[in-house]
């Protein structure tokens, strides 16, 4: 049931993408251009997607188990650092390059376009080049940062 | 400012959006997770880690969703428009990866989920890769180009 609703949630949330128009780069650029012809299209989708989440976050944040019973995985950390701020400026200066963000690489990866196929070799790689870092800075200070 | 009225699709965004949050909003309540992508895919690279069996079938969702969605409504999938070079593609690919994972999410994650949860945190992730996106885009259009 759980695995069903993991796959059947994916589905939807591509489909989301796919309307939006957020898994074409050229959209995603046109709103990051403000300088240039400025596309408001993605205030729009982050506008109505919010506006839902909020509703479902609101209620969401009153429950001790999901609908099907599992354990709550609300992320805990909550503090302003230097690895948020560094590493969201990184995915930004990525997401400008290409117009590509992680789940509309995927989506459009899944339509069988090339491209997207090599930006998504391209972002595990970036992964797993994190991990690597990570477990190198673990291993010199003996600090462990896990963070959700 | 001048509005590109061309491909300002204002109703596609906001259907497209509703979706979007829908789907977000029945992940927490049903499976009681953010959705998150660059999390959910990270998660599948870290070693020691059992819980792979979610990712995978939400992750198998998200790829089949062109297919899926071109045999109910094929005039909704549209073509994208890929102007970046291979070379610029793999970079890009390797800032997303890398800035993803370091910042602890996405536009989905920090963007959508956080914004939703009202987090503080997610909404200085959020302001952060907008302001680098929209200062990336302004050098390569209108400095180097």
């Amino acid at each position: 049931m759980n695995r069903l609703s993991e796959f059947l949630i994916g589905l939807l949330f591509g489909w989301g993408l796919l309307i939006s128009g957020m898994t074409d780069p050229g959209k995603v650029l046109g709103f990051l251009d403000l300088a240039g012809a400025w596309d408001p299209s993605l205030a729009f989708v982050m506008g109505g997607a919010v506006l839902v989440g909020l509703l479902g976050f609101t209620v969401a944040k009153k429950r001790t188990r999901s609908f099907l019973g599992s354990a709550m995985h609300l992320p805990t950390a909550r503090d302003i650092d230097r690895r948020l701020v560094l590493g969201s400026l990184t995915f930004g200066a990525g997401w400008g390059l290409a117009g590509f963000c992680p789940g509309p690489a995927l989506v459009a990866m899944g339509a069988g376009i090339p491209k997207a196929a090599l930006f998504v070799v391209a972002m595990i790689a970036g992964m797993l080049l994190f991990e690597m870092l990570e477990r190198r800075i673990k291993l010199t200070s003996g600090a462990s940062s896990k963070r959700t | 400012m001048n509005i590109d009225w061309v491909h300002f699709s204002p109703w596609a965004a906001l259907t497209g959006g509703i979706v979007l949050g829908v789907a977000s909003a029945a992940f927490v309540l049903v499976n009681g997770r953010v959705l998150g992508i660059s999390g959910i895919l990270g998660g599948l690279l870290v070693p020691q880690r059992s819980d792979a069996s979610w990712r995978v079938f939400f992750l198998l969702g998200l790829i089949l969703a062109p297919a899926s969605l071109s045999l109910i409504a094929p005039e909704l999938v549209g073509t994208p428009r890929i102007d970046a070079g291979n070379v610029s593609i793999v970079a890009a690919g390797l800032l997303v990866g890398l800035g993803t994972r370091y910042g602890s999410g996405c536009t989905s994650g920090h963007g959508v989920c956080g914004l939703s949860r009202l987090s503080p945190r997610s909404l200085v992730a959020t302001l952060a890769f907008m302001a680098s996106g929209f200062a990336t885009v302004y050098l390569i259009r209108h400095v180097l180009a």
